[in-house]
């Protein structure tokens, strides 16, 4: 019987033969936390009477939940953090850098590598091919000290894509589509794995998308096949020979095979207080909105950026919409005012905020108030997630996002294309 | 070696209990003051949950129990809020294993059958949890053995400093 991709990857990091559903320790090659878990990660460590990191240079901690801080106790805890990496010589990254998993996937994942992170979008890095997935303090605390972790191999799905994406239709219409279909916990303990002829066409921007939303269908990890694509993003990132070909084996067993025809999709959004609660855009036009917010490792990434600006061009944010945008990396800010989206963007009444996560964990940069009803880029719409339990999350595309700003209410983003 | 049993009442929850119900984003500025963060558990979703619980119990959710965050200060509030175990017919991944991680049980059962405020005993050797109000008893799906002998040393970190590595 052949392997599929979670498979193999946990076969080679725990040199047994892995078959879903075993129990197996695999060894872990980058480990991470961000602000508002690594305290608590910390904390366990020295708990569990730790001092030395198994691998100070794959183990990093990210300043980016509270960037910069709003309040006294998160500086203290940027304080904790610093200090950390400063005995035990990890990687940090300063605020103002961007989102742990932009900045994962800019430097450091890779095909077939196991990534840990105290962060549930850890996922992300799937894009890459990395079995990448999100645990607790704990749970990572241990694997910076020990370099491994336990893990029970999922069982996979395949979701094979074809076709090409319809005018105004993204990455982001499709994964709100497919947790439509498979439910918030569809997909619980289990790998999305993503192949089919539609994945030639589509970039790495898109690819981390879907495999960042993975974890909102219950999903442990959202993998994507090595090809040409993936190998061009590494080059591109200055490390070419970390490419491996990793495929799933074509006799390989799924628990289950969706196929989706790309060209079927239309612009779709989630509405409150659950992602899985989707529909498409038309059905909900005309919903007021008070603020817009395109960031997040969702939706940050220059090409995201380049959506919004193309239909914000000239145009300006309704007067009663406020329209915040959140570059998901330093790298993605700078390229994005080399290619004039930012001054698109800030002409069209747009704030611009430091690359982080920004308004997206509910504590600073677009708190809603009572009431108030926000279409948001981001991953997550449960009640309290942006601040307040009195508001209303609705997720979108940027597309999506875009359009909704300047008429102040949801719209079709193709009405602007 | 007796069975470990666990009594109290039932707090009847329901399907998706996210970690933003559990303990939202606007509190993370006490994510290090754990005794002030405590205060506001599942404060949203069931307001007054913290003065209500003290006397200890069982939360009882439906699906997808604990979905969304990584943030184990959801599990570490939840059991500082006194509750004994959760009990639900599934876990979000990261959840589950936070929980257990923390020394708090989480059992995967039919918790249609029991109701708010119904008194169970749960014992947690052998996977079984009787309802005492209904006369019901309901068997819970095994986890795995190492989550298991992690429990039973009361989280993750008693686990490592005691076994200093993961045994299969």
């Amino acid at each position: 019987m052949g392997k599929t991709l979670a498979e193999k990857i946990l076969s080679l990091k725990s040199n047994t033969e892995a078959k879903a559903g075993d129990v197996v320790i695999a060894d872990v090659d980058l480990a991470f936390v961000q602000d508002t878990t690594g305290p608590l990660t910390v904390r366990q460590f020295k708990e569990s009477g730790f001092e030395a990191l198994a691998r100070p240079q794959q183990t990093i901690i990210f300043l980016d939940h509270a960037a910069p801080s709003p309040a006294q106790q998160l500086s203290n805890d940027h304080i904790l953090l610093r200090r950390f990496a400063e005995e035990t010589g990890c990687r940090i990254y300063e605020v103002g850098e961007g989102i742990c998993h932009q900045l994962v996937a800019e430097q450091f994942a890779n095909p077939g590598d196991v990534i840990l992170g105290s962060d549930s979008h850890t996922v992300t890095a799937g894009a890459l091919g990395a079995f990448a997935t999100g645990m607790g303090s704990s749970d990572v605390a241990v694997a910076l000290a020990l370099g491994k972790t336990w893990f029970r191999v999922p069982e996979s799905f395949l979701i094979e894509l074809n076709g090409v994406f319809p005018r105004g239709v993204y990455a982001k219409d499709l994964i709100l589509y497919l947790i439509g279909q498979i439910g918030a916990d569809g997909a619980n303990y289990k790998a999305l794995e993503f192949g089919g002829g539609a994945l030639a066409q589509m970039t790495m921007s898109q690819r981390l998308t879907v495999a960042n939303m993975a974890v909102e269908a219950g999903a442990k990890v959202g993998l994507f096949p090595g090809d040409e694509i993936i190998q061009d993003f590494l080059i591109e990132h200055g490390r070419g020979d970390n490419y491996k070909p990793l495929y799933t084996d074509a006799e390989a067993h799924y628990e289950k095979v969706i196929l989706v025809n790309l060209g079927q999709l239309e612009p779709m959004l989630s509405l409150p207080h659950a992602v899985d609660n989707v529909c498409p855009v038309t059905q909900v036009k005309g919903v007021r909105i008070q603020q817009a917010f395109i960031g997040t490792c969702t939706n940050g990434r220059l090409e995201d950026l380049a959506v919004a600006a193309e239909i914000l061009k000239g145009k300006k944010r309704n007067p009663s919409t406020r329209l915040l945008i959140a570059p998901a990396s330093r790298q993605v800010l700078i390229r994005a005012i080399e290619k004039g989206y930012i001054q698109s963007l800030i002409e069209a009444g747009a704030v611009i905020l430091p690359p982080g996560c920004a308004a997206c964990p509910g504590f600073h940069q677009g708190v809603l108030g009572d009431g108030e009803v926000c279409l948001s880029t981001a991953n997550r719409n449960f009640r309290g997630r942006m601040g307040n339990p009195e508001a209303m999350i609705y997720l979108a595309s940027p597309a999506t996002a875009a359009a909704s700003a300047i008429r102040g209410e949801i719209t079709d983003p193709r009405e602007f294309m | 070696m007796s069975d470990l049993v666990l009594k109290g009442k039932a707090i009847k929850l329901w399907d998706n209990i996210s970690t933003d119900d559990i303990i939202p984003g606007r509190f993370a500025h006490l994510r290090s003051n754990l005794p002030e963060l405590a205060k506001h558990v599942l404060e949203d979703a069931v307001p007054g949950f913290a003065s209500k619980v003290k006397s200890g119990g069982f939360l009882v959710g439906g699906k997808n129990f604990g979905l969304g965050s990584s943030r184990e200060h959801a599990p570490v509030v939840i059991k500082m809020s006194g509750v004994g175990a959760i009990l639900a017919k599934s876990a979000a991944r990261i959840f589950f294993r936070n929980a257990i991680n923390q020394g708090l049980p989480v059992l995967l059962c039919d918790t249609d059958k029991i109701g708010d405020g119904d008194e169970l005993e749960i014992n947690l050797t052998g996977g079984m949890i009787a309802n005492l109000t209904s006369g019901i008893t309901l068997n819970c799906s095994k986890m795995p053995p190492i989550m298991s002998a992690i429990l039973n040393e009361g989280g993750l970190i008693p686990y490592i400093q005691k076994h200093k590595d993961f045994k299969l």
